[in-house]
């Protein structure tokens, strides 16, 4: 079965990192990706992320499904921006170097190309990184991170609870699909759209029931033990930092430093080799 | 006598939603170590019992409350759940679903944590309390590494932790096989004599309970407490029976001899009762004055699976030289532990897996050549849970689903789905929406879906879970019905009555083989068949060697046979 969101239990130095210094990790790269459009630094990082993912010992088809879905993605958020903003580029970058006539407003310029490969760059350097979080941040563990950087632990672990039941989830999916294939539902790719639309509501809707009776449960049970009754709780499964830790949050702080530097340093958060052209 | 722990008085509850009020004037004591059974017929009010004792009531489920309910000499509304939750500890009866944490641990640790008990303390009474159950070498596992039995013993653990003065069990032997549910109420008895705690257990299946001593029953029907006494007391009475309550069989067995029971004669157990000699020749008698049995008709093979095997993906093999023929007309049963092999044997047939050696033939006819849709054409299959089927609003557009995705013109759709619906008594609900409907009824309303089909044979995965006596049994009797019909009928079950009382043959999977397949009668007084499926002796075998009978399989026969003929009519 795809694996489309789930921890993957194997030993390695990424997984002995706490949850929280995985989760402050997680915010710090992302803040940095974020931040810049520098051509440079955005190239260094998914090369970091392809470090990281080896050291992980997660294989690229343990995540293909999320791959291939955030491709999609990209390339069709690539296409829009083109159809509808073809000179986007030129406008940032203030000067219009044309490769190609498409007739109309449509030209193909080199500074729309470049703009292109930034954001195709950016997205090299955030989805494997989340992914790499995902596949190595236990789920409970990551509740008792995200309580640890301040956030409520009712809302953590309600989170951290949702993660958990994709598994369960899953399956109770792929048994419920059987039985209404079985009455003639036609899942297979032969349909139309909107035929497929329709037998999809076949199933999420008994899935959806029949979560909400789990859901019932769950929540007598959590109350039963407890849950919500004082403001703070402890986790078995905390863990105190070690050097590891320090030493990860502090390298992912320079990153964010430093791309504040180039922002400070490009003028702006383009950073624009045309003039230099020029 | 001891303290009284809780204490009912004039107790009455309406809930929000209802127009009648679901518990009247209940008073009741539970004194500190005693043990309590409360017994009733779904609908008695006994889950809302339980939700009053562990503060669920009021604090989650809204209503209007009468009377008094005293935890320690303290009024329950005006304690708060987090309080009553320190005194009285709930064991759910969905073991699967109240598994909160990601690991054992985690999850006897969970109330510690809400406690905010920090370390080393947390570590140290996790262990404790594992150790209590007897579940601490498995302390990393995840729920899907757990069979049923541990999983309820980790939610055990996770009240015990806690040090609780009364603990709750809410149907503990739904989910559990026979020898599972037999070693939970052993670890019940043993965890309370242990601690002393109360322990107030509710459930129908009074037997299996009793297995180990009680001081008192308590039973429930209407929303009133009918009796409170001594279980030896209560099974001398006609109580039973007449409240939707399966008696013990070997009681029932006796009243059929014509046995009169007595609470003297410690009746709460088969090792117990004391058996007079007249009583020991009346049950002979009775034993003797069988009819000869009426041969059993030549019938034609309709599914005949030859040495399946079965793998997943992840490795598992799953069925491993799988034979198993089931001719037309018959009504079996299917039975062994979780993961034996049982659902994904059904799967094969249904063609929701393929096997990967070993054919499958349907009337002669290759299976493997047949698509999903085409097969359930001629073999229907419910699930365990309507709620994983239904996906219509409307009852009748729900049993017309499968036709509709097969093109029937609507005229035909319209007459077979009525003709449906009165055959599964569902004409006056037609109009109904599914949502009304009790969960019995959605069975129904699922199996409904699968008749109008008309399928030759249908698989029915737990037909009876979750569903007391009285459902239980109008359940049966509807499949017998069909399978009067003529259609045949194969249940996958771990329920024992269910495959002593209605099936005539059953098939006993253990680690992915058949290690049996042989009259119910005969299975179920065979040792070497009862240890390795996790079935446990029925009471029965037991009454006929202590009556002196040699053949006990017969014995149990005579009672099936008894029971088919003179109670149902």
């Amino acid at each position: 079965m795809t694996n489309i969101f789930n921890y993957i239990d194997r030993p390695s130095p990424i997984h002995r990192l706490t949850g929280a210094t995985k989760l402050v990790c997680l915010l710090l790269w992302s803040l940095a990706a974020m931040t810049t459009y520098d051509t440079r630094f955005l190239a260094v990082l998914p090369v970091i992320s392809i470090v990281l993912f080896r050291i992980s010992k997660i294989r690229i088809r343990d995540v293909s499904f999320m791959l291939g879905f955030t491709a999609v993605f990209m390339v069709l958020n690539n296409v829009l921006i083109f159809l509808f903003s073809p000179q986007h580029g030129v406008g940032i970058y203030g000067t219009k170097h044309v490769l190609l006539s498409l007739g109309g407003n449509y030209v193909l310029t080199k500074e729309q190309l470049f703009y292109h490969l930034n954001l195709v760059l950016k997205y090299l350097s955030t989805i494997p990184i989340v992914l790499l979080f995902v596949c190595t941040t236990n789920p409970s563990e990551f509740a008792a991170s995200l309580n640890r950087i301040g956030v409520k632990y009712t809302i953590a672990y309600s989170v951290a609870l949702a993660l958990r039941y994709i598994p369960d989830i899953q399956r109770e999916y792929h048994e419920i699909s059987q039985a209404q294939q079985a009455r003639g539902v036609e899942m297979s790719k032969k349909q139309s759209l909107f035929k497929r639309l329709k037998s999809a509501g076949a199933i999420l809707i008994p899935l959806v029931l029949s979560s909400m009776d789990r859901i019932e449960v769950i929540s007598n049970a959590m109350e039963l033990r407890g849950f919500g009754k004082n403001k703070k709780r402890t986790w078995y499964m905390g863990r105190k930092f070690r050097r590891a830790d320090i030493l990860c949050m502090a390298f992912c702080a320079l990153l964010f430093a430093l791309a504040l530097i180039l922002n400070a340093a490009n003028g702006g958060r383009y950073w624009n080799p045309f003039i230099s052209i020029r | 006598m001891n303290e009284p722990v809780l204490e009912f008085k004039n107790f009455g509850f309406q809930y929000n939603a209802q127009s009648k009020p679901t518990l009247v004037d209940i008073n009741l004591t539970v004194r500190k170590g005693e043990k309590l059974l409360i017994a009733g017929p779904s609908g008695c009010g006994k889950s809302t019992m339980a939700h009053c004792i562990n503060g669920l009531i009021p604090f989650s489920y809204k209503g209007e409350i009468s009377g008094s309910l005293k935890l320690f000499g303290k009024e329950t509304k005006e304690l708060s759940i987090f309080d009553i939750s320190r005194h009285v500890g709930t064991v759910l009866q969905d073991s699967d679903g109240q598994f909160i944490g990601l690991t054992v641990a985690e999850d006897i640790a969970f109330a510690l944590e809400n406690d905010c008990v920090g370390e080393p303390e947390l570590h140290r009474r996790v262990q404790q309390a594992a150790e209590l159950v007897d579940i601490e070498s498995h302390l990393l596992h995840a729920p899907n590494e757990l069979s049923g039995g541990q999983k309820q013993r980790v939610s055990l653990a996770g009240v015990m932790v806690d040090d609780v003065d009364i603990l709750l069990f809410d149907e503990p032997l739904a989910n559990l096989d026979p020898a599972t549910g037999k070693q939970a109420i052993e670890l019940i008895d043993q965890i309370q004599k242990k601690t002393g705690a109360a322990v107030i257990i509710i459930e129908h299946r009074l037997e299996d309970v009793l297995h180990r001593d009680v001081d008192r029953v308590v039973l429930m029907h209407g929303g009133r407490i009918l009796a409170d006494t001594t279980p030896a007391e209560l099974l001398s009475r006609d109580y039973l029976s007449e409240n939707g309550i399966r008696e013990p069989l070997y009681i029932t067995a006796l009243k059929y001899a014509g046995v009169k029971i007595r609470p003297e004669m410690h009746p709460e157990s088969i090792r117990t009762v004391e058996l007079t000699e007249p009583a020991k020749e009346k049950v002979r008698a009775w034993f003797q004055a069988a009819p000869p049995a009426p041969a059993e008709p030549e019938r034609e093979t309709l599914l005949e699976a030859r040495d399946l095997r079965f793998a997943y993906a992840n490795g598992h093999t799953a069925l491993q030289q799988v034979s198993v023929s089931v001719k037309k007309g018959e009504l079996i049963a299917i039975v062994g532990t979780n993961g034996a092999g049982k659902s994904t044997f059904s799967k094969v047939v249904c063609g929701f897996e393929h096997q990967q050696e070993g054919t499958l033939r349907f009337n002669g006819r290759d299976l493997m050549e047949l698509s999903i849709k085409e097969r359930a054409d001629h073999i229907g299959y419910v699930m365990q849970n309507p709620n994983q089927m239904i996906s219509k609003t409307l009852i009748f557009d729900e049993v017309a689903l499968g036709l509709r995705t097969r093109g029937v013109p609507e005229e035909e759709v319209t007459r077979r789905v009525e003709e449906t619906l009165k055959i599964c008594g569902l004409w006056p609900f037609r109009k109904w929406p599914v949502s009304a409907l009790s969960f019995g009824q959605k069975k129904r309303v699922t199996i409904a879906s699968i008749l109008v089909l008309e399928p030759e044979m249908i698989i029915l995965d737990e037909p009876t879970a979750g569903q007391d006596y009285r459902h239980y049994t109008d359940i049966m009797a509807f499949l017998e019905e069909l399978n009067g019909r003529g259609i045949t009928v194969v249940m996958i079950t771990h329920d024992m009555h269910l495959m002593l009382e209605y099936a005539r043959r059953a098939v006993v999977f253990s680690q992915g083989r058949v290690i049996a397949d042989d009259s119910s009668a005969s299975i179920l007084t065979n040792p070497d068949v009862i240890s390795r499926a996790n079935l446990k002796e029925t009471s029965l075998y037991e009454l006929a060697l202590r009556c002196g009978i040699g053949d006990a399989r017969a014995f149990v026969q005579r009672f099936i046979d008894y029971e088919r003929e003179v109670c149902r009519k």
